[in-house]
């Protein structure tokens, strides 16, 4: 059997070929895609992200065991970063989930970002539709240790989760935008430790100080993933919200604003590939590269140019 | 294709003694593989569920407790079971080359004693990896 036929026939190490093929083979990912989009779209997404070390494995795992109590299955792309020297990397999110390892319902997929900006490799969606395509109730999707600007995990999640520890208050005044806006829920985690009360307090005076979609207000929570406290709160605010994208047409709302930004992305992946057969084989970016060094045109109109070139 | 090998590294068994373990799992990083890191105290059944959802190209044990005529064969069989033998199944630690040979007979591939250059497993991986990937029809 062909390995799409086995993937649709429930087979999880083709699941699990799937996701590499998507992530390696750029020549055949879109006949893959062809065939798993169609069957995608029913899984729900929850985008886990915050800074290194602030538990977003841990907490992962924890979540994930919520999920199989109340019966739906999970799926879940957990990303760490590339050496941008070596082309590398250490993937240990695994060390932190194995809470479920013998539950044939868990699926843990390991991703490097491969130097991909924005906390998620560029698979990432793709994998998270193969995992959604081969009917995992719940995707969790687990970001690089990020900072302000790394916001791709809001394009891909329904619900978005933003970790931080009482540690994180110094650098607060930076997140407020960015990485503060994106969140859907906020959590304190290792609530155990000093300041957290003071942290969280803060966190909401900032939040009652932003904008937010009507009718849904980023709560803030506090909470031990490690040790297991406050956790039942978090799961009613993630539920909460799945309730409240239903109403209204929301969520249609919301992943249409991230269909456009997914096309753009591949949009901007074409035109990347299409720029760089040009440099291989043309001579023209030389010659524009010279011209811009004697300031003949700048570099603006000589992008236009090429802009021109690659249209036809 | 993009060919970044992935590797699992994992220290089955109830010995503490890790320092082998993240060496060559920060070597073969440097050497640009993606290494997935599972840490202490797994079992054969996780090592093999690991590699299955990892879809890893070469599965890595360190041994350093004697147990090893136990736990190769082990994974081997449980890899075998899940169908993804083609994966090379390859490890170190303190290891008598004639249970080496034993084991490559069962399918093990070679295995690394102390005083071993990383760059030796590096190019051991390299090659083995290289020979044993197999194109798949969509």
């Amino acid at each position: 059997m062909k390995l799409l036929d086995r993937f649709l026939d429930g087979d999880r190490i083709a699941l699990s070929r799937v996701i590499t093929l998507l992530e390696n083979d750029r020549n055949r990912r879109s006949a893959i895609l062809d065939r798993l989009y169609p069957r995608s779209g029913n899984a729900r997404r929850i985008g886990i992200t915050g800074p290194p070390g602030s538990g977003k494995s841990t907490l992962t795992d924890r979540l994930t065991k919520q999920l199989r109590i109340s019966g739906r299955t999970v799926g879940i792309i957990a990303v760490d970063p590339t050496s941008p020297f070596t082309g590398g990397a250490l993937l240990g999110d695994r060390l932190r989930m194995q809470g479920s390892w013998d539950d044939p319902q868990v699926f843990l997929r390991s991703l490097a970002d491969r130097s991909h900006t924005g906390g998620l490799s560029e698979a990432t969606p793709h994998a998270m539709t193969a995992l959604d395509a081969f009917g995992k109730d719940v995707i969790i999707v687990e970001t690089v240790g990020v900072g302000q600007s790394t916001l791709d995990v809001s394009d891909v999640s329904d619900t978005t989760v933003v970790l931080l520890t009482p540690e994180s208050g110094d650098s607060i005044q930076a997140m407020k935008a960015g990485l503060m806006e994106i969140a859907d829920v906020l959590v304190v985690n290792k609530a155990d430790r000093e300041g957290a009360d003071r942290f969280a307090a803060e966190l909401r005076t900032i939040v009652d100080l932003g904008r937010w979609e009507e009718g849904w207000k980023p709560p803030v929570l506090s909470v031990s993933a490690r040790d297991n406290t406050g956790m039942d709160g978090l799961y009613e605010k993630l539920d909460a919200h799945g309730d409240y994208l239903a109403g209204e047409g929301r969520l249609r709302r919301r992943r249409m604003r991230q269909g456009r930004s997914a096309i753009e992305k591949a949009l901007g992946e074409m035109w990347r590939g299409r720029l760089t057969k040009l440099r291989d084989a043309d001579c023209t970016m030389d010659r524009l590269s010279e011209r811009v060094a004697r300031r003949e045109i700048h570099p603006l109109a000589a992008a236009g140019e090429l802009m021109d070139e690659l249209s036809v | 294709m993009t060919d970044n090998i992935r590797v699992l590294v994992a220290k089955p068994g109830l010995d503490g003694h890790d320092r082998g373990a993240k060496v060559v799992a920060g070597a073969l990083r440097d050497a640009g593989m993606e290494v997935i890191y599972t840490g202490l105290r797994q079992t054969p059944e996780m090592i093999a569920e690991a590699a299955v959802q990892e879809d890893v190209d070469v599965v890595a044990l360190s041994i350093l407790s004697g147990a090893h005529m136990t736990i190769f064969p082990r994974v081997m069989d449980l890899l075998r079971e899940r169908g993804v033998d083609h994966m090379l199944l390859t490890g170190g630690g303190i290891i008598p080359k004639s249970d080496g040979d034993e084991l490559a007979k069962l399918g093990v591939g070679k295995l690394f004693g102390p005083g071993t250059s990383t760059r030796d497993i590096i190019a051991y991986i390299n090659e083995e990896v290289a020979r044993r990937r197999v194109a798949d029809e969509i």
